[in-house]
């Protein structure tokens, strides 16, 4: 075994540790604990991603504790998982920096080290939640997650993100006991914990066809314990006070990753521990693909209504985690692929959304409502590009991430060759259009200038680049990595299918 | 037959009842502390689940004492270690609910959730 082998099991470890050290230190350096331990992931993510994709070994299972399968537990990576923690460990350390500055109006000075513990607990337990091998582990972390994120979410104190808190813990444990349910009966049935043990046990009870029933149920509730917590349509309602009112980096960490953590574990379930060939078998999917599409038009619609800016951002992201389980709906590899992709394109533009929104908010002395962010792009330049280019991904427009996301949606379901394809189609052309109302309105209005006189009495004020350079560099590199996504999908689409090939 | 297992069984399907109930307690009480009382029946179920199913009657836990060490005179010890697992995490989370409901309660003087959402949106904030 190489040294670079040890990767995961390191990244998991330094992001909880340096959480629990940063309850004794101070603001500043936890800060910058933060910051570097994020780093540090990232680039043996990284170095862990090119072991892959240089060295024969494509995937491989790590002991903790170094007692064999069927008794320990285990940590598994593959390409899919070192790119996805790559992904994450990016996205959380650019919503980090965006919303530095801003932390300070949003947080008393004396909880910010809070903040960061919150912050690397999240990390670590989505790191978890993408490398374990044990589906107890994964409960264990899917719990550390909700409890950082309904922390990240209260840190604010208002009424309104207390109230916020309190309806994403009612919803999560619902969605939580049931996994913890779903999980138990999987365990009575199978005799084991880890996924690969079960997965072989799966195999041979849907041979034999004893227990077929009770094996359909445990994958139903299961299923349904994450889309709950995922946010899929009819469960979304604590979703826009959640994003809408908590601190911005709180709003772009929890949209762009948190969710898509859970997400991430399902695809798990279906790839490694049921077998995706039972589950397409199964009525399942055929769920999920229904409420993913009603909630790619709710979602929008909901979103079009809105007064807010950053509710509106919010009720955008129901309609994509529609689009993601409208992608698992479709049963065939394609969708799969699609809905990977979708996960990283919606992950790098929602979060630069929500950072560009706080921008443009900022400098219409802190209003959040439409008719008062006329012409904030001329305040707030930079916050304005970023907004645009947000925008445009999400509607689909050729190079940025969006529209890659968007072909690969209508190009499954043209080969799907099932009554699934119009459904798709149909939908996906109404959600796009949908889709452009409400993001380009927000677009034309932050570029139609108002005029100086309003400015002054509503004490609206300018912001250049050189008063925040963090803010800028942040939203230059979203940017970029939208770019990458958009123009380099190629071979970013060739690791997804070389991930899944092996990950079963 | 059926008869036979139902009385078999009788233990999960007292378990799988418990967490119906809890279930609709935790989604559908305005009440807070009445929404918290669920999570917990919710979870006591689960864990009274894998105890039953942990148990075999006539074994006894797996520590050895008189030199025996055949697999048939003992359980299984992974369902009762997830149990505690399950029950350290449902403390946390009771612990967090109920700090939560204490400020809710501070602020508004009311347990009931739709209230308090009511007051919200009149205060505009």
């Amino acid at each position: 075994m190489q040294f670079v082998q040890n990767v995961p099991f390191f990244s998991i470890m330094i992001s909880m540790f340096s959480g629990i050290v940063s309850s004794v230190l101070p603001e500043k350096a936890a800060k910058r604990l933060n910051a570097v331990m994020i780093i540090i992931v990232n680039i043996m993510s990284l170095w862990l991603l090119y072991f892959f994709l240089t060295a024969d070994v494509k995937s491989y299972t790590f002991m903790m504790g170094h007692f064999p399968a069927p008794w320990g537990n285990e940590i598994r990576a593959g390409v899919l998982e070192a790119g996805m923690a790559w992904f994450v460990s990016v996205v959380m350390l650019l919503s980090l920096l965006g919303g530095r500055k801003k932390l300070f109006d949003e947080v008393e000075e004396t909880k910010h080290n809070i903040y960061y513990i919150l912050a690397n607990l999240l990390l670590s337990s989505l790191l978890a939640l993408i490398y374990t091998n044990d589906l107890f582990t994964a409960y264990v972390f899917v719990e550390i997650n909700t409890i950082a994120a309904c922390g990240l979410i209260m840190i604010r104190q208002n009424g309104r993100t207390i109230e916020a808190a309190v309806r994403y813990m009612i919803m999560s444990l619902l969605g939580s006991g049931l996994l913890l349910l779903g999980i138990c009966m999987l365990y009575d049935l199978t005799g084991h914990l880890l996924m690969s043990n079960i997965q072989e046990q799966v195999a041979i009870i849907m041979q034999t066809g004893t227990y077929r029933v009770p094996m359909l149920v445990t994958i139903g509730i299961m299923t349904v314990g994450l889309a709950i917590k995922s946010a899929l349509f009819p469960f979304h309602s604590w979703l826009p006070d959640a994003y809408g009112y908590s601190t911005v980096s709180s709003a772009a960490i929890l949209s762009s990753l948190v969710s898509k953590g859970y997400i991430f574990l399902l695809i798990k379930l279906f790839y490694r521990v049921i077998g995706f060939e039972y589950i397409a078998d199964s009525h399942i999917l055929n769920v999920l693909f229904a409420f993913g599409l009603c909630g790619m038009i709710f979602g929008s619609v909901s979103a079009i209504w809105e007064n807010d800016i950053r509710r509106m951002i919010a009720f955008s992201s129901v309609a994509q985690i529609g689009y993601i389980y409208m992608g698992f709906g479709l049963g065939t590899e394609a969708g799969m692929v699609a809905s990977i992709f979708h996960i990283l394109a919606h992950g790098a533009t929602k979060a630069l959304l929500f950072i560009a929104a706080i921008g443009l908010t900022d400098v219409s002395a802190g209003s959040r409502k439409f008719i008062d962010i006329t012409g904030a792009a001329y305040r707030n330049k930079i916050a304005g590009v970023g907004f645009m280019i947000g925008s445009f991904s999400m509607v689909g427009m050729p190079i940025f991430a969006g529209f890659i996301s968007k072909f690969l949606y209508a190009e499954a379901a043209v080969n799907a060759i099932s009554w699934r394809m119009f459904p798709t189609l149909i939908v996906l052309a109404i959600s796009t259009i949908l889709n452009t109302i409400y993001f380009l309105k927000t677009v034309l209005r932050i570029y139609i200038p108002e005029k100086p006189e309003v400015e002054q009495e509503k004490g609206f004020f300018c912001r250049t680049w050189k008063e925040q350079k963090l803010y800028t560099v942040t939203i230059l590199l979203f940017i970029g990595l939208n770019l990458i996504l958009g123009l380099n999908s190629e071979p970013i689409i060739q690791l997804i299918k070389m991930g899944l090939a092996n990950f079963k | 037959m059926f008869e036979a297992n139902f009385l078999l069984n009788i233990g999960e399907e007292v378990a799988m009842l418990l967490f119906g109930i809890g279930f609709a307690n935790l989604l559908f009480q305005k009440n807070l502390i009445k929404k918290i009382i669920g999570l917990n029946i919710m979870d006591t179920a689960i864990y009274l689940f894998l105890a039953e199913k942990g148990y075999i009657t006539g074994r006894v836990a797996p520590i050895v004492v008189d030199g025996i060490q055949d697999v048939e005179k003992y359980i299984n010890p992974i369902p009762s270690g997830l149990v505690l697992t399950g029950i350290v995490v449902s403390v946390s989370v009771t612990a967090l609910m109920l700090s939560l409901t204490v400020r809710l309660y501070q602020r508004y003087q009311t347990l009931d959730l739709d209230e308090i959402s009511e007051r919200l949106r009149k205060e505009g904030l």
